[in-house]
């Protein structure tokens, strides 16, 4: 675990990367270097082993196709599960959350996720398509989230797992909670580079891999403006 | 033409001037509107009786469809539907305007080919690229590849004329291995114009296996898609044609994205006859595109208008901008996409050193991107605050589709 540098695995980039998602790594990385930490960042393509040996493992959004492709590659390295039960931090970002669970539907079909979180998704009846605000759980003593969600699913919650966020816009899991977290493994419905409007969330994971209680502060300003600004776009659309 | 085909085609030209003259729009889309409402095959009469070529893909073909209009012009008089109007109302009113023209070249958005294809017959399609777009709401890349490539084998006497620096459209512009084998294929003839973007194409359509590059080449690891042989090249200021004679572009336009354009343009023009060194010429003619590279001198600066609506085109705005203090305006309205994610597909690094301003209504998004990617910068509110923050000289101006459009109308509608 965390020596000398802090490892950061952007799983599968060649299948789970859609908008921006390369946005998580270049963040995390950004945040850490900023307070003095070695970086090293690994884009882990899925015809290569993944490292089990790493700090935070990103597994981003993908279309239908290379979101089942990935999921059986996953399942089939068994990097992740040993990455897993060594206790590194694993953030899952729509179609990459959805893989954590048991199952989920890609074109029609019912595939097995990685069963690292107690739940499973399938489709909904409409395409959540926006924006997503809420209140994240008090236990990880963070500010509100902030995100565009766009996905097809409606994830339900097994008794393991805790939701992220009780909803105050969007669809999320399934109208009312927003993403799952269990121990250092954490997913959300808020896509792409979910980190740049939730940098309290990215320290979150930076202190769960460092293990460290509280990081020295960073100059958030153009975050802060921006998470000011999209709260109170949520507010405005929200008012009759 | 039916009667009903001539009135629909009237009223739409009628609704077009009305729409102009009450300072509306252009015109360019209510008439064919109407018109398609009177009579549904509309574009199909309107078609019939001209060559037509089509030009389609994620980026470029608004400049390319202005360049091969240009170079069809050797011929005669070519209808085009410059305004960028590139769905079906679009043709309609363009072919309408022109009246009976023997020529078409019509910018077509990659959507609705299959549908065009099917209503004007065309001779020509020109396959520019395929990459992530407004994601929110367009559909994926695979499956955009997927739709050209059953349309086009739909049209055995159709000429393609397809990057072969593109994985996608390389398999698009390939028929299937289980295709009808009575049926032939349409034939393609390939080009190169290099390619900056390579995010959408790292696993192959064909098998999913990875798709290895090195230099300019590129093949798939685990089937026999790869990079074709091109018969249209770019080399140094000009573009390389079939028998492999070398011919100068001089192009008023910059950046080597706008030479791959010029070679495309050419490789159209001559499926109409238009010889190389002849379409040449003309290229030189084409200046700004709805205000796209457009100049305009004001206070002192010498302000230059960039549209990059995608990662890729980012790629290629930094290609094409000097070394100049740079304005990078972003919004995210409905015909931008309403999602800002892809701000971080795009390295901003190459205007590290460069004064940058930013604004648009979603500045803020993309101030969070540029600080994580260690390029300073200043926010301003308004693009007059811009140019009263720089010095005078050039300043480079690269926006997002609506912000671009307000920055040309503060601008007074630059053509």
């Amino acid at each position: 675990m965390f020596s000398d540098s802090l490892r950061i695995v952007w799983v599968y980039p060649d299948l789970l990367s859609t908008y921006g998602d390369r946005g998580n790594a270049l963040i995390l990385a950004s945040r850490a270097q900023r307070r003095g930490y070695p970086v090293e960042v690994l884009e882990v393509r899925s015809d290569q082993p993944l490292p089990a040996t790493a700090d935070i493992y990103l597994v981003g959004g993908g279309e239908d196709g290379p979101q089942a492709l990935g999921a059986q590659r996953l399942i089939a390295d068994g990097g992740l599960h040993r990455a897993v039960a060594q206790g590194s931090v694993v953030f899952g970002v729509c179609a990459g959350y959805q893989i954590l669970g048991s199952s989920f539907f890609a074109k029609g079909t019912k595939y097995a996720g990685l069963e690292l979180l107690d739940l499973s998704s399938d489709r909904g009846p409409s395409r959540a398509i926006g924006e997503l605000a809420g209140t994240i759980d008090p236990r990880l003593d963070l500010p509100p989230l902030s995100g565009f969600e766009n996905h097809g699913g409606r994830t339900h919650l097994g008794p393991e797992v805790s939701p992220l966020a009780q909803l105050t816009a969007g669809i999320g899991n399934d109208t009312r909670t927003e993403g799952a977290w269990r121990g250092k493994l954490l997913g959300t419905y808020s896509h792409g580079p979910a980190l740049a409007r939730n940098p309290a969330l990215a320290d979150l994971l930076l202190r769960w891999a460092v293990g460290v209680n509280q990081l020295p502060p960073l100059d958030d300003t153009w975050s802060n403006r921006l998470r000011a600004e999209r709260h109170a776009a949520v507010a405005a659309a929200a008012r009759p | 033409m039916p009667l009903r085909a001539k009135v629909a085609s009237s009223v739409s030209r009628t609704a077009a001037a009305l729409s102009r003259a009450a300072g509306r729009g252009d015109g360019s889309v209510i008439g064919g509107w109407i018109g398609l409402k009177i009579d549904p095959e509309l574009l199909a009469h309107l078609a019939a009786g001209r060559a037509i070529a089509l030009v389609s893909g994620t980026n470029g073909k608004t400049t390319t469809t202005r360049l091969a209009t240009a170079a069809v012009g050797v011929l005669g008089k070519v209808a085009t539907n410059s305004f960028g109007a590139n769905m079906p109302t679009g043709h309609t009113s363009a072919l309408a305007k022109a009246g009976s023209t023997p020529y078409a070249v019509l910018e077509v958005d990659e959507h609705y080919l299959a549908q065009v294809l099917d209503a004007t017959d065309a001779h020509v399609v020109a396959l520019l690229n395929l990459s992530r777009d407004q994601l929110d709401r367009a559909r994926e890349v695979a499956m955009m590849a997927q739709l050209w490539r059953a349309a086009l084998i739909r049209h055995p006497d159709l000429r393609v004329i397809a990057n072969a620096d593109d994985p996608m459209v390389v398999w698009a512009a390939t028929p299937p291995t289980n295709h009808d084998p009575r049926i032939t294929p349409p034939k393609v003839v390939w080009f190169s114009a290099g390619q900056r973007w390579h995010d959408d194409s790292w696993v192959c359509p064909e098998c999913g296996s990875t798709i290895a590059r090195q230099d300019n080449q590129w093949w798939c690891t685990g089937c026999p898609l790869r990079r074709p042989q091109p018969q249209w090249s770019v080399e140094d200021d000009g573009v390389i044609d079939p028998t492999g004679a070398w011919h100068k572009v001089q192009l008023q336009l910059p950046g080597t994205v706008n030479l791959g354009n010029a070679a495309t343009a050419l490789a159209v023009a001559a499926e109409f006859g238009v010889r190389p060194v002849d379409a040449v010429l003309q290229l030189s003619s084409v200046t700004s595109i709805a205000g796209r590279y457009a100049q305009v001198e004001r206070d002192g600066r010498l302000i230059r208008l960039l549209l990059a609506k995608n990662p890729a085109s980012w790629l290629e705005a930094f290609d094409m901008a000097d070394e100049a203090p740079t304005l990078l305006s972003i919004n995210a309205r409905d015909p931008d996409g309403l999602d800002t994610s892809w701000l971080f597909d795009v390295d901003f690094s190459p205007l590290r050193g460069r004064q940058v301003l930013i604004t648009g209504d979603r500045a803020f998004d993309l101030a969070v991107r540029l600080d994580v990617n260690n390029v300073p910068f200043q926010h301003v509110r308004s693009f007059t605050e811009a140019i009263q923050s720089v010095p005078s000289g050039r300043l480079e101006v690269i926006a997002n589709y609506t912000a671009f459009q307000d920055i040309r109308a503060e601008l007074d509608r630059v053509l």
